[in-house]
């Protein structure tokens, strides 16, 4: 299976992704660039993390609008997968792929941390190899990753199930929902409704390793493995 | 008339520019010496354009000319140096064909008065320096100082620095993976802010800064320039007043995106092969890099400023030289390989024109198109620059405070609890955790941290290797001001221990000299002691000094900042399996004080935050002592005995082992600790003393260890064991008990800074 990861001018994740990818589920990456309208016949997309063309203006504004995201907004349209993490959950609620924004963070500074994640739903193909209601480690590091949308569309993403992750209990207090960045109903990570792209603030291909802190980010490669290649 | 003279005469001064004045010369900060030497240079009055250069060129931030015959007695040669000081960077190997560059620079003057982009650029300029040298940056550290935090511009100035040192490296996506954080009133309106960045690169792609080969064209490529920035270096060079807000716009305005785009086209370029060499057009911009290019590789250079890509119309030649716009390099190609530099930079939407060339004459020559404006013998513009050796005298007040008898200092009444002078201290801003800073800093991207901040020494693997690397940052300014010279040694050997504690072996330091004006003759006496004692130590742990910076004019109205020379290191973890962390993580552990506790209570924490008392001379430091520590510690580590290791510091002992305890908020254990052993030293001297060469270990085989620090004379006992969950924190001395919850000491230690931070404070900023 090949992994095609998106490379903006300003990521900064992409090749952690491709390691990832490469080093720890042993399948194929290729890096896609951002001025050619080219996926390299890729059977999962990767938005990775980064500050795309800056992102002075708006995280993932401008990204929007480059070459490369119009094979990938075409190529989600016909339901292939597309895993968009921080910036590049960012760029695909700017280009329509997922609903609702990313804001500054309510603490206004940027937070990196490791935090909790709990699985709200197995039933995605990003999530198929976790138990629900498991709680994951992983790292977060962003300061525009306060997710928000009208109540409308948040009961909506309830309703359907499609809330894959939440923040789980911040310092202190482990039964409380708690957002690092002041996420509305501590959202952390959303699909859209067909399913096939899943928008998360925190990184799973910086939890993939025990000797850094946490594995726990692994199963998402491994849930989107086990989907396409059933 | 030779054609040399020809030219030299051909230049002539440009309509316009403001004729030679003895205000303008003391304008441009040369003395009257140094005034006298340029026209010997030159042979006739220099132009103002040509005025402007040799001030940049000639300030103390370009020149080092105070610090240069001091910075020579450093050690800064071994088997394992690929590059040395002089270059963008220092490089050392470390096996198997990988190699590490590495440097620290300070942005203190900027961040002064600007310390959102003074701090942001700061981390900018360091990380070109690295990248030039065909390094991937993979890891950042800093180490800043201010005032009291109970100040607002001190707040200010805080928030600001730790916001553009985030914002810049975050975007540019490479990890902030250690710091120190110190707060004490002789920083109050100096801050100092230094950055260090470091890389990784195969030996084989190593480029230096050398201008060579005739006819090779020399290309500028980045930022286009504009007016932000001019005389950045000389601003650098003088102290701070009243009147340094009005050069806020000295102050360059970062563009993090631009830098990541330099970052990978540059990469690009330098394993192309189509260039020569590359430098970033820091300091005094295009000025010195070209100069310090041409002077390396002994050629003649041509620039036509003219040909610079610039921001706004009407610039002129001087202002072009000397801007400091950001992320802009100068790049010297390949001749006839100029299509493949191009395309290079296209993809990475970066413009670049070609400026000049290198030329056999050997003159450094500057044209406005056809007309010279400035133009000067060879490398004399760089070399001809003066050395200066002030006199050196001690001043009255550091013998003073240094004699003092802190010893006779009496308790405070609630000192008969040492639990309360232990939380004052955990809640002291120099020692509890900066998670309010480091909570900023991207620690984790290109996936390598295995220790990232609040750990003795930041550790980042090195990918394809079984191998990792410890860095640290260290300095204890209270120290250097009370005894340069000791103060000096212990940075350096407490630089080394933190690296140890990881389970590294100390390599090499990169050094950024902060100091006051060197003129004063009480300044250059700490800046010569300091530097000897650096010296001595680094002579003794047998490392060298691979570049560094020195940062002088570092005073405010009040007076000068405490001397503060940071030591940045680099030391090699050799295996995965050796990594070692600070915090207790077995119960039934025995702890392990390597290092004997002594009566010394003199510069401490303790007596600056319980009796607001900086006196008394700084802990003795034992360089054999300290090598033999290092060698038992990664004896024993590597041996698999070891399963925490943590350097007693600031605080002593006692707060080194609620540290233990505390540290890590995901695991917290209790201990039971026993010095009763110790009851000659006064209690306060062994809860709270400094002395040096001490580390806190835990292990399940505490024999084994201490078989193996005898072998190397370190002295080493069993002083308690690690508790449960929940557990508290017991330490008993001859003279009474500590007890006290887990959670005091974690509030303590973990909230204060963001409880300070978050508090508001009346008063202008």
């Amino acid at each position: 299976m090949k992994f095609g990861i998106v490379t903006f001018p300003g990521s900064n994740c992409d090749y952690d992704a491709y390691q990832a990818v490469v080093e720890k589920l042993g399948e194929d990456a290729t890096f896609l660039w951002h001025k050619d309208h080219d996926l390299h016949e890729s059977d999962v997309i990767v938005l990775p993390g980064g500050f795309s063309y800056g992102d002075y203006l708006r995280a993932g504004a401008i990204a929007r609008f480059s070459p490369v995201m119009q094979d990938v907004i075409g190529f989600a349209k016909r339901g292939g997968p597309v895993l968009a993490i921080c910036n590049g959950f960012q760029i695909a609620c700017e280009a329509g792929l997922l609903p609702g924004a990313l804001l500054r963070n309510t603490s206004l500074k940027f937070v990196c941390e490791t935090v909790r994640l709990r699985i709200e739903t197995t039933d995605t193909m990003f999530t198929n190899r976790y138990e629900r209601g498991a709680v994951l480690r992983v790292p977060i590091a962003h300061g525009d990753g306060r997710y928000t949308a009208d109540d409308a569309t948040l009961d909506k993403l309830e309703g359907e199930g499609r809330v894959v992750f939440r923040y789980l209990g911040g310092p202190g207090d482990a039964d409380e929902w708690w957002s690092p960045n002041g996420s509305m109903r501590s959202i952390a990570g959303i699909v859209n409704d067909a399913g096939n792209v899943l928008g998360m603030m925190p990184h799973p291909e910086r939890a993939v390793d025990p000797l850094l802190g946490s594995e726990d980010g692994l199963g998402i490669f491994e849930s989107m493995l086990a989907r396409v290649t059933a | 008339m030779t054609q040399r003279q020809q030219q030299l005469n051909a230049v002539t001064p440009r309509s316009g520019d403001p004729a030679i004045t003895p205000a303008l010369i003391a304008e441009h900060g040369l003395t009257n010496d140094e005034y006298q030497r340029l026209l010997d240079m030159l042979g006739r009055e220099p132009t103002f354009t040509e005025l402007g250069i040799v001030s940049a060129l000639w300030s103390e931030h370009c020149s080092y000319k105070h610090s240069r015959p001091l910075l020579k007695t450093l050690p800064t040669k071994a088997p394992f140096v690929l590059q040395g000081p002089g270059e963008n960077a220092g490089v050392i190997s470390i096996g198997d064909g990988l190699a590490v560059a590495f440097k620290i620079e300070s942005h203190n003057h900027p961040s002064a008065v600007e310390p959102y982009q003074g701090a942001a650029t700061g981390v900018g300029g360091i990380l070109r320096d690295v990248f030039t040298m065909g390094a991937r940056p993979i890891a950042m550290l800093n180490s800043l100082r201010f005032g009291s935090l109970d100040s607002p511009r001190v707040r200010y100035l805080f928030a600001g620095v730790v916001k553009g040192i985030g914002d810049y490296g975050n975007c540019v996506g490479i990890p902030t993976v250690a710091g120190e954080v110190a707060f004490d009133p002789a920083y109050e309106g100096n801050p100092i802010v230094n950055a260090m960045c470091v890389g990784l690169l195969h030996e084989d792609e190593l480029i230096r800064a050398v201008a060579e080969g005739v006819g090779n064209p020399i290309i500028a490529v980045g930022a286009r320039t504009g007016r932000d920035g001019i005389h950045g270096a000389s601003f650098a060079s003088e102290d701070l007043s009243a009147q340094s807000e009005a050069k806020r716009p000295r102050v360059q305005v970062g563009d993090p995106f631009t830098e990541k785009l330099l970052l990978e086209a540059s990469l690009e370029l330098i394993r192309s092969g189509a260039i020569v060499a590359i430098q970033d057009m820091g300091a005094a911009g295009l000025t010195s890099s070209s100069a310090e290019m041409a002077a390396r590789g002994d050629v003649g250079v041509t620039i036509d400023t003219t040909r610079v890509p610039v921001r706004e119309e009407g610039m002129t030649p001087y202002e072009i030289l000397l801007s400091e716009s950001q992320e802009r390099m100068l790049v010297v190609a390949k001749r006839g390989r100029e299509d493949e530099v191009a395309s290079i930079l296209a993809k990475w939407d970066l413009t670049a024109a070609v400026i000049g060339e290198v030329i056999a004459e050997p003159v450094y020559r500057v044209t406005e198109g056809d007309r010279v404006v400035a133009e000067f013998p060879g490398i004399r513009l760089v070399t001809d620059c003066p050395t200066y050796t002030p006199d050196a005298r001690e001043s009255d007040e550091a013998v003073r405070l240094r004699s003092q008898n802190v010893n006779a200092i009496a308790e405070r009444p609630e000192e008969r609890d040492p639990a309360w002078t232990l939380e004052q201290l955990l809640s002291s801003p120099n020692i509890a955790a900066k998670t309010w800073v480091h909570r900023q800093y991207d620690t984790t991207v290109r996936t390598n941290t295995v220790i990232g901040p609040g750990g003795d020494a930041a550790v980042v693997r090195v990918r394809g290797t079984h191998r990792a690397l410890a860095l640290k940052t260290d300095c204890n300014g209270r120290y250097v001001y009370l005894d340069p010279r000791i103060g000096a040694q212990i940075a350096v050997c407490e630089a080394a221990r933190n690296v140890a504690c990881t389970g590294g072996r100390p390599m090499a330091i990169t050094n950024n000299l902060n100091f006051g004006n060197p003129r004063r003759p009480e300044v250059y006496f700490q800046l010569r002691e300091a530097t000897r004692g650096m010296a001595e130590a680094c002579n003794a742990l047998g490392t060298p000094v691979t570049g560094g910076n020195v940062s002088l004019y570092n005073e405010n109205p009040s007076g000068a900042v405490y001397p503060t020379p940071v030591i940045g290191m680099v030391g090699l973890i050799e295996s995965l399996d050796h990594i070692t962390r600070a915090h207790f993580e077995t119960e039934g552990d025995s702890i392990v004080l390597l290092g004997e506790p002594t009566s010394e209570l003199g510069a401490s924490e303790y007596l600056a935050r319980i009796h607001g008392v900086v006196g008394g001379a700084p802990p003795a430091c034992d360089l054999d002592a300290e090598r033999a520590l290092i060698d038992a510690l990664l004896e024993a580590i590597q041996g698999g005995l070891i399963h925490s290791a943590h350097d007693c510091s600031d605080g002593g002992l006692a707060v080194a082992l609620a540290e233990c305890c505390v540290m890590n908020r995901e695991v917290q254990l209790g201990a039971r600790i026993d010095l009763s052993h110790w009851r000659e030293i006064p209690t306060r001297a062994l809860l709270f003393g400094e002395a040096q060469g001490r580390v806190v270990v835990s292990t399940s085989m505490p024999d084994t260890v201490a078989t193996i620090a005898r072998k190397h004379r370190v002295p080493a006992r069993v002083i308690g064991s690690v508790g449960a969950v929940g557990d508290p924190v017991q330490i008993t001395t001859s003279s009474g008990r500590i007890n006290t919850p887990l959670a005091t000491l974690d509030e303590a230690y973990h909230e204060t800074i963001s409880r300070i931070m978050s508090t508001p404070v009346a008063g202008n900023i």
